[in-house]
Formats: structure tokens, sequence, C-alpha cells
């Protein structure tokens, strides 16, 4: 990290866990968690406890998920590295593997090859302000880092949170948001797309209620991550609240097979999105050909 | 006859070919060009088999070290009968591959696995994830590169830094003279294959070189400006009418990809019968839609123009913009020869060159 300059990531120092890079390590599901109605949160253990316990990553990076007879897909690992008893996934439901990653339950066996790709440049911002917009499932690698700073919270300025979800009922990390919103020091700001009885929080489409919220582009860093359409018009929100190119930092999806730079499949140009990425600056993203 | 001095030179007369051959065969698997119908494979040469070294592979040795197709490892679910299916795993790695020798290798197929080395090896990573099971292949894989005498009108190995008489990326070379054919190695694992041959005679020698300059004078002069053409496609991303008339008559059948000794994109998938089965690894195929088709629905190359662009745009730009240059295409012109609707990948280069100069 020390290399690092302003909030650039650069390619990782990869470190398997096996020498063979395709062969997933054995993981039991110590908890699941329902979050909504096709998102659910599996907690989960190397069955190695040596593994295990040598198990180290940084946040922002993903694994791959195995249901063995279905496939692999690719998560990122949402529970920060600053709270190792167990590695946590939220996997929506959308496709095959994902059908078959809902059907497992606690103690049953799921493959994972992790840590793969880049990670959030979180030396970068110390000292920062740090504005966190997440919609939907995109929350999820948002969650990784803001739990991680609030663990070392010392070390970052204000922290605001502004997480949306179509309704109420596809807010993910439920169980969590009571914390967050009552945190003296976290600004954590909620919203849905559309009235909802009984939503005590505001309304509105993301880049809307963060225009509202108007955070000051000084000194501050804003990570944001949800469905492109979301992305989009945030990018330009957040340039409208002249936010640089070089303060804005996302993290993005493609779909991959291999994770490790040579199944050719989610690149932009001569960028891989498994290894260079999935975090990129959005001076980085202008930098790259225009192929999300 | 004066012997030659050079003990890497080595001769095989046409009567003696099927027991150098046979003596090939017993320490490895040894593949051989041979007729297949209408085509040209290679293929696992048996005692009796005759080898085709007049007519131009219409595959290249590729799938030697890349399978189509080949098991990264088994699994089973049914270690825990109480829970099956859910607990109780089981993986196993994949047997480890054996020695394998191609006899007749054409230079540009050589120079395709150049392509494949660094990435394969884990440039991506630093060099921290390698591709064990390429690598392993590799290593045990020892090519037998032919002085190329069958160019067609499709081939532009000088394009793209080769010749039909490259070295590079062999391990022998072997080049047909009167009366047979001179055998010259390259590496240590070429030489031990042919340390049980008489030496070559000066003559011989003389023979081979004349074969080999001869074959050269006859390739195709490349053009001046290929230097230019990954500044030139890049320039061209986002010039949606240049791709979409290159790639009109693209029916995206994906033959340019199979046929391709650089192509080495690939998927990962499962085949499983009940509880137990196999993650394979198969080759992919870049001008499909599915290869980049997400779950959500969302594809970023859903055009074929687009997907066209990123076959050319990796070969000619993205590639030689990561590795010092070089091109990720060896000028087989395979892909030329084979497509149903005469897309040419040596055109859309040039046209490319052309149209970014009057950007």
């Amino acid at each position: 990290m020390s290399e690092q300059s302003g909030a650039t990531p650069q390619r990782p120092a990869f470190t398997p866990g096996l020498s063979n890079p395709y062969l997933p390590m054995p993981a039991k599901v110590i908890e699941v968690i329902t979050e909504t109605p096709t998102i659910k949160t599996f907690r989960v253990v190397l069955q190695d406890e040596k593994l295990m316990k040598e198990f180290s990553f940084e946040p922002g990076q993903v694994g791959q998920l195995s249901m063995f007879g279905s496939g692999e897909s690719t998560f990122v690992i949402n529970s920060p590295p600053t709270r190792m008893e167990y590695l946590q996934f939220s996997v929506m439901r959308a496709g095959e593997n994902t059908t078959a990653l809902h059907s497992l339950e606690a103690g049953d066996i799921v493959g994972v090859r992790a840590p793969l790709g880049n990670y959030f440049p979180y030396d970068s911002m110390k000292g920062k302000d740090i504005v966190f917009i997440g919609g939907g499932i995109g929350m999820a690698p948002l969650r990784t880092l803001l739990l991680f700073m609030l663990d070392n919270r010392k070390d970052y300025g204000k922290i605001s949170l502004l997480y949306g979800a179509r309704s109420p009922q596809d807010m993910a990390f439920g169980a969590e948001l009571p914390d967050w919103i009552a945190r003296p020091d976290l600004d954590c700001v909620l919203t849905i797309d559309r009235e909802a009885e009984g939503w005590p929080h505001r309304v509105g489409l993301i880049p809307n209620v963060l225009l509202e919220m108007n955070p000051s582009p000084k000194n501050c860093i804003a990570i944001t991550c949800g469905p492109p359409i979301m992305i989009k018009f945030t990018l330009q929100a957040l340039e409208k609240l002249k936010f640089s190119p070089e303060q804005i930092v996302t993290t993005l999806e493609k779909r991959m097979k291999c994770g490790i730079g040579i199944c050719g499949r989610c690149n932009i140009g001569d960028k891989y999105v498994c290894v260079d990425g999935p975090v990129f600056t959005l001076a980085q993203l202008k930098e790259m050909p225009n192929e999300l | 006859m004066v012997m030659n001095t050079d003990t890497a030179q080595k001769f095989v007369s046409f009567e003696a070919l099927p027991a150098f051959l046979a003596k090939l065969a017993a320490g490895a698997t040894l593949y051989a060009p041979r007729r297949e119908n209408k085509a040209v494979v290679y293929r696992p040469w048996q005692a009796g088999d005759k080898v085709e070294l007049s007519l131009r592979p219409t595959e290249s040795c590729k799938h030697v070290v890349f399978p189509r197709s080949e098991e990264l490892f088994s699994f089973d679910m049914g270690g825990d009968p109480e829970k099956p299916g859910k607990a109780g795993l089981t993986l196993q790695e994949a047997s480890e591959p054996g020695p394998a020798v191609v006899f007749a290798a054409l230079s540009c197929d050589a120079r395709g696995f150049l392509a494949f080395d660094p990435v394969y090896d884990g440039c991506g990573t630093g060099g921290k994830a390698k591709d064990t099971y390429y690598l392993k292949r590799r290593e045990k894989t020892t090519l037998i590169v032919r002085t190329c005498k069958s160019s067609l009108n499709t081939c532009f190995c000088t394009w793209v830094g080769g010749s039909p008489a490259s070295s590079e990326g062999a391990d022998a070379l072997l080049t047909e003279i009167n009366g047979g054919y001179l055998l010259e190695a390259v590496t240590d694992k070429g030489a031990s294959l042919l340390a049980s041959l008489p030496a070559a005679s000066d003559e011989q020698s003389a023979a081979s070189r004349a074969a080999r300059e001869q074959a050269v004078q006859s390739a195709p002069q490349p053009p001046q400006d290929m230097i230019k053409a990954p500044a030139a496609l890049g320039a061209l991303f986002d010039s949606a009418a240049f791709w979409e008339k290159q790639s009109a008559h693209c029916i995206y059948c994906g033959a340019c990809t199979y046929l391709c000794p650089t192509c080495y994109c690939f998927n990962i998938t499962d085949e499983s019968n009940g509880l137990k089965g196999l993650r394979m690894r198969s080759w992919d195929n870049c001008m499909s839609p599915l290869f980049t088709l997400e779950t959500s629905g969302h594809n970023p190359r859903q055009e074929k123009a687009n997907r066209l662009k990123n076959r050319v745009g990796h070969k000619f730009s993205y590639y030689p913009k990561i590795h010092s240059g070089r091109f990720s295409c060896c000028g087989c012109g395979r892909c030329i020869k084979s497509c149903p609707s005469s897309v040419d990948i040596r055109k859309i280069v040039l046209d490319a060159i052309k149209e970014a100069a009057n950007v």
C-alpha cells in the first residue's frame, strides 16, 4: 500500500491458498441470513483450520464460491479483515449458480477461491472524509470498507453512508441498519425509490438524495457501487458536486471464470477487471475504453 | 563423405523416418500431421500411420498443450451419508500429463505458444497464480518444427515477427533436403530426442541452410507500418461505423477462434452425475454473445461489431500494450482461410492503420 499515490488502486500482491489456483478451498457454512426476498448472506469458515488462521485479504477483494455441479461465481468478501471469525458473502439469486447457492444451509460445504482482485486504497484515504453511496446489492463491497473504517475509526474524518434500495423489503443488512443509524460517528442516510407505509427514512432516487445531502468534495473521497444505471447518475451527481475523477472510487463486476487474469472475458481494453480491478477510480475508468 | 562436426545437426532418410518416429513414440505421445477426410490434423501417431508433410495442416498443434477440454479436478459430495450433496466434499486434482512430442509443427504454430506463455505463467497476478495445467504440459511437450514449404496466400507470419524458417518456440528444426530430413536441435529438450540419429554431412547441412534461406525468401514482405496497429486500433475504439463495416459479414461462428494458435480464452464448467463430477476447462469463443453475457442480462459486448473489435483489439492492441509490443497473432492465416464469410484480419488491421491516419 505504501507506494500508492492519491486514491489510485493497484494490482494486488496475490496470496493463493493453494499452489493450484483453480482448486477451491472447502468451507463450512456457519450461518445463513435471509436479507431480502432475493438476497441471502452466507458466513463461512475454511475447513482447514490452518488455512483459515492464515487467510488474509484486503477490503474490496473478491472470492469465487463453488457449488459443485453448478459452477462458480464471483462475490465480494463483505466482512472486513478486521473481523476474521468468518468470511461473509451476500448472494443475489439471479442465475443457475446463485440459485444453487441459495439452497445452502448451516453445516453445508461450499468451495471458496479467494482472495482475488485488487482492493480499496484505504491507506491513501486516511485523514479524509468518506462518503459511501450504495445501491441494492452494491452495498456489499461498501460494507467491507465501511466496517473496516469503523474498526479503524480514528484514521478517517467524517464518514457518511447513503444506502438506497427499491423498497424497504429490498434493503440488505437490515439487522445492522439500526446500529449504523444510531452510531454518532457515522452519518447514515437510507432511501427507497417510492413511498412505502411505515418507512421513516428518505424517499427518492440515490443521485437526487445525494445532491440534497450536498457533501463537500473538500478532502473527501466518494465510494460508490450499485446497478449500472444508478452508478451512471451517481457519477454525474458527484461531478455536479465538484468531486474530481480522482476522488471517486467504484468497484465493477463482469462475467468472470478464472479470476486470475487468464481466461480472457472480463477485459476492458487491456485491463482485466479480475486482476486490475474490481476497484477503479473514475479517473482510471476515463482512461479505459468505454465498454462497461 | 565428410561428417559434420556440429553434433546438433542430424539426418534421417525418408526410409528411416518410420523407425525414428517409432522411437519418439516409445517415450512419449507422438503427435504428427495426418489426413482425416479433407483436413490435416495432429493426432497421436502409431506405427504404420502415414505422416502428411506436403499439405498445410488445417489445425495447429495447440491442443497438445492446451486440450480442447480438460479436467481441472473431480469432486465428490457424497462423503457424508447424513447430508448427501451438502457436506463431505472430496476434491481430487486431475492426473499429471505425460510427455508429448509434436513432429512437424509449423513455425507459426510454435510461435503461437509464445503468446500463451506469459499469460499462463501468471503475469496478471505478478506471477503468483500460475496456470499449472498449461505449464506442466508445456514443459513436457517437445516441438519439432518444420521449415515451412506449405505457405498459402492467406499466410502472413512475417507481418507479426515470424518466418517460414523461424526457430522461435521450437525445440528442434526439421528441414526436407535431398533424400530425407535434416534435424537440428534448438534446445536441450530437442537435442535429447535427436541423440540417436547419425550426424548430418556438411553437404546435408548446406542443403538445409539453402532450403531454409529459400523458404525465407519466398515469404511475403510485411507492410511497413504494422507498428502503428496498437495505437490505430485504440484510436478507433469508439468508431462504431468502422467496426460495423468490418464485421458486416461475420456470422460469429467462432471458426477463427477455434483454429487460432494464439486464442487462449477458456470457459470453466461442471459436469456432474449425481454427487460426483468433474470441473472442466474448455476452449471458449469470444465471438459468441454468451462469452460476456452476465446473469443480470447485461452484456458489454452484445453486438458482433464489438466482439470482433475485441478479438482484433486483443491481438493487435491490448496484448502488445502489456507484452512489449508482441502481437498475439502468429500469422498462420487459418482464421482467413477457414472463415465462411471471408473476414480477413489482415485487411481489418491495415484498414484501421489507414483510417486512424485520416482521423
